[in-house]
């Protein structure tokens, strides 16, 4: 799909995903291309599944990918990762976080989570980035900003400069949340390179 | 200075930049953010949320009359509601530009259909605008409000999730004011009785006519020559999936539609080999095409039902090649995963009320709404939906027609403003016995929790009076009026029970404000104490996200839960505490 850079967020409403989108977006429009996004809102928001997409490049027509299109996926929850898979392109990283979140229809007793999903994910991503960006954004001072270090995570997988990335940082979190939001990007950008 | 815009918030910037007074509309998604946007230029623009989008229509329809430019908002079905409005405005025309703006919902994403609303545009004799990313939808709405001066007309600025929800960058534009002259008393103009209707209708046919030569030269729709082997007639959306997917081909992009630009159809035609048409949902502009007696393939390969995507359109290359395209499927280990439907939040009030219906066998005809989601598993207690307000109005329907269960009605607070207020006078007036609960949670939550006529804000942020539900239930002539809170459960039980056995009709407000907009009501998150807990699941019956069974134990999520106690007011060994 011409020479544009797709990014594929999933995971659960609430994680802050959508803040992890406009980081890309503002990133990429720094590096001065142009950019188009792709939110789901309404139902989605209920508990459900939340998927964003970030494109960038010389010229982006579409806000949707195909299926197989995008360099990164990055899952803020595991069984999300799984049901965005097809996303990935070939040779794609994909950022998943060791974290799970239980959906009702398997509370109720409908459906059963996956075993063993640390197995499939392998199997699912030969480029696996698999780690708990919870507790690495509890180390740089709050769980909120795990978002921020699977961000981190991600940007290895792109091809974006490093001051950029913090540029947009800057420019995108409140200013007395930069610190602790910096700190989780480096510590996301580190395991995804270890 | 270019930002990265959604939509809805070009749209917005639009109504800023092009001097607009006025701006009104209805929550719905994917309309909603327009007017959200709005707000932040409200020392320009007046905004408001009417209680549904015929008052909306009419009130922008009043401003437009005094000169004043403005705007009204709504999802597609709600041009279903502001459609009475809209016929007859086409007939009086515009003095101040007047644009509605539409957003459909192809593939019905948060939607209870897919209808397309352009036919709207042809049904009134309107012109239509079609922007296919957010810079277009700013210009859009500017042309829009110079089109509707220029021909007297209310203009169709439709949009559709994809355009109204993805973001693409805008470069800004200041404000150009414009100034209303005020009421000019004309009633030859402004008033559609019979005698000065007549001259009106033939002026909608004069107007469409003097359109047309402009809407062929107008910079809204272009054609961009490639390769003229294939040339490919697309409009929103689908016109970037046509650019990524077909990019040899040579493109009639049409941002103003209708009235049809049939010179330019006609040239572009005459200068490509095989013609195709690229449109979500209906076959609006492929008709046409046909009956100008022009060749053409559409919806032979472009599907009719919801919406397309740039793998739809490869889909569609490959069947025009006679190839086969392998499908990318999901991986295998992705069928097997749970779903992760949308829920009702954990502590929502409408649980309550829904694990309550569910010791009754009754009929629940229910709305629009947070509370649509109390028909899914494990809570299954809602029977039917049909639009706004048809909660109230088909339990009188089912009543009158004899149905032998007990009926329930159940409404939202912004729904029953919106159009459960008639329903309400016609169970009062035709005297069927329905139990009507009306679902009060103080603010209109699907949408993102907007103001309404009950909630005491405006959506400039301004105090105003709070509607009284009760009163109003009262004036309808409804003697049994209850207003309760639902998550005191047993006795939201016993008063159903009541109610049931009562051949007279009953309205409860079942009034507990939003979790999510109204934090004053969260508590510490509950526990459940394994050495009392039995297991035996029934908690895990009302569907409440924080509440888990893993490794053979319930537990509560303390991140998610909101102890609102329903859990334990359900447990009947005293587990949870």
């Amino acid at each position: 799909m011409n020479d544009c850079v797709s990014v594929f967020l999933t995971g659960v409403g609430g994680q802050g995903i959508l803040l992890a989108s406009e980081i890309i977006s503002n990133a990429a429009m720094l590096s001065g291309f142009d950019v188009k996004t792709n939110e789901v809102h309404g139902m989605a928001q209920r508990g459900g599944t939340v998927t964003a997409l970030v494109r960038y490049g010389p010229k982006v027509y579409s806000p949707l990918i195909c299926e197989g299109n995008a360099r990164v996926l990055c899952a803020f929850e595991m069984a999300e990762a799984i049901r965005a898979a097809h996303y990935l392109a070939p040779g794609g990283l994909a950022v998943v976080n060791q974290y799970r979140i239980i959906p009702v229809t398997v509370s109720s007793g409908s459906a059963v989570y996956p075993e063993n999903i640390q197995e499939t994910l392998r199997k699912c991503f030969p480029r696996l980035c698999y780690f708990d960006a919870t507790q690495k954004a509890i180390e740089a001072g709050t769980e909120k900003a795990a978002n921020v270090v699977l961000l981190g995570a991600t940007s290895v997988g792109l091809d974006l400069p490093e001051e950029t990335w913090l540029e947009a940082i800057r420019k995108t979190v409140k200013p007395k949340f930069l610190e602790v939001n910096l700190k989780a990007f480096a510590a996301g950008r580190a395991a995804a390179q270890s | 200075m270019k930002e990265l815009l959604s939509g809805n918030e070009a749209i917005a910037r639009g109504v800023y930049e092009a001097g607009v007074r006025v701006a009104v509309g209805y929550p719905g998604t994917p309309s909603t953010e327009i007017l959200e946007n709005v707000e932040q230029y409200k020392e320009h623009v007046y905004c408001e949320w009417s209680p549904n989008e015929k008052v909306a229509f009419e009130v922008a329809a009043g401003a437009c009359l005094t000169g004043a430019r403005s705007i009204v908002t709504m999802k597609h079905v709600g041009l279903n509601v502001a459609a009475d409005p809209l016929m007859t405005l086409t007939y009086v025309g515009a003095v101040g530009g007047i644009v509605a703006i539409v957003a459909d919902d192809p593939g019905m994403h948060s939607s209870q259909n897919e209808q397309d609303s352009r036919q709207y545009a042809r049904f009134a004799k309107i012109p239509l605008l079609e922007p296919s990313d957010s810079e277009e939808a700013r210009d859009f709405l500017v042309a829009g409000m110079e089109i509707s001066e220029k021909f007297k007309t209310p203009v169709i600025l439709r949009t559709t999730t994809r355009i109204s929800h993805s973001r693409s960058l805008v470069e800004l534009h200041e404000r150009v004011e414009h100034t209303p002259q005020g009421f000019k008393k004309d009633p030859p103009r402004f008033v559609p009785i019979p005698a000065w209707a007549r001259p009106m209708r033939v002026r909608v046919e004069e107007r469409l006519r003097a359109m047309i030569p402009e809407v062929s030269a107008s910079a809204l729709n272009r054609i961009e020559w490639a390769n003229k082997d294939l040339g490919i007639i697309a409009c929103g959306v689908a016109y970037q999936y046509v650019k990524e997917v077909f990019p040899e081909a040579s493109v009639l992009k049409l941002g103003w539609p209708y009235p049809y630009p049939d010179d330019l159809i006609r040239q572009f035609a005459a200068g490509v080999k095989r013609l195709l048409v690229v449109e979500e949902l209906d076959d609006f502009l492929e008709e046409h095409v046909k009956a100008l007696g022009i060749a053409c393939d559409g919806k032979n390969f472009v599907p009719n039902i919801g919406e397309l995507s740039p793998m739809a359109l490869r889909r569609i290359r490959a069947k025009m090649e006679g190839k086969e395209l392998p499908q990318v499927l999901p991986v295998e280990e992705a069928s097997k995963l749970p779903p992760r439907p949308p829920v009702l939040c954990p502590s929502c009030p409408h649980r309550a009320v829904f694990s309550a219906l569910g010791k009754f066998d009754v009929v629940v005809t229910g709305d629009i709404g947070c509370y649509s989601l109390g028909v899914a598993a494990p809570l299954n207690r809602m029977d039917t939906i049909l639009c706004m307000g048809a909660g109230i109005s088909m339990a009188h329907g089912m009543k009158i027609a004899g149905e032998k269960k007990r009926v329930v009605g159940l409404v939202g607070d912004s729904t029953f403003f919106h159009s459960g207020i008639t329903a309400l006078l016609d169970i009062g007036y035709n005297k069927s016995a329905p139990v009507i609960i009306i679902l009060d949670n103080r603010v209109t939550a699907m949408t993102g929790h907007q103001d309404n006529p009950g909630s005491g804000l405006t959506l400039m942020g301004e105090p105003t009076h709070e509607a009284s539900i009760e009163e109003f239930a009262r004036a309808c002539g409804i003697k049994r009026v209850f207003m309760v809170d639902p998550l005191k459960y047993d006795a939201f039980i016993e008063l159903l029970k009541n109610s049931f056995e009562t051949p007279e009709p009953t309205v409860i407000i079942s009034r507990s404000p939003c979790i999510v907009h109204d934090h004053s009501g969260l508590k510490p998150a509950l526990k459940v104490n394994p050495d009392v807990c039995r297991t035996c699941k029934l908690c895990l019956k009302i569907g409440c996200p924080a509440l888990e069974f893993t490794e053979g134990h319930v537990r509560i999520n303390n991140l998610l839960c909101g102890g609102c106690s329903l859990c334990e007011q359900i447990c009947p060994f005293d587990a949870i505490s």
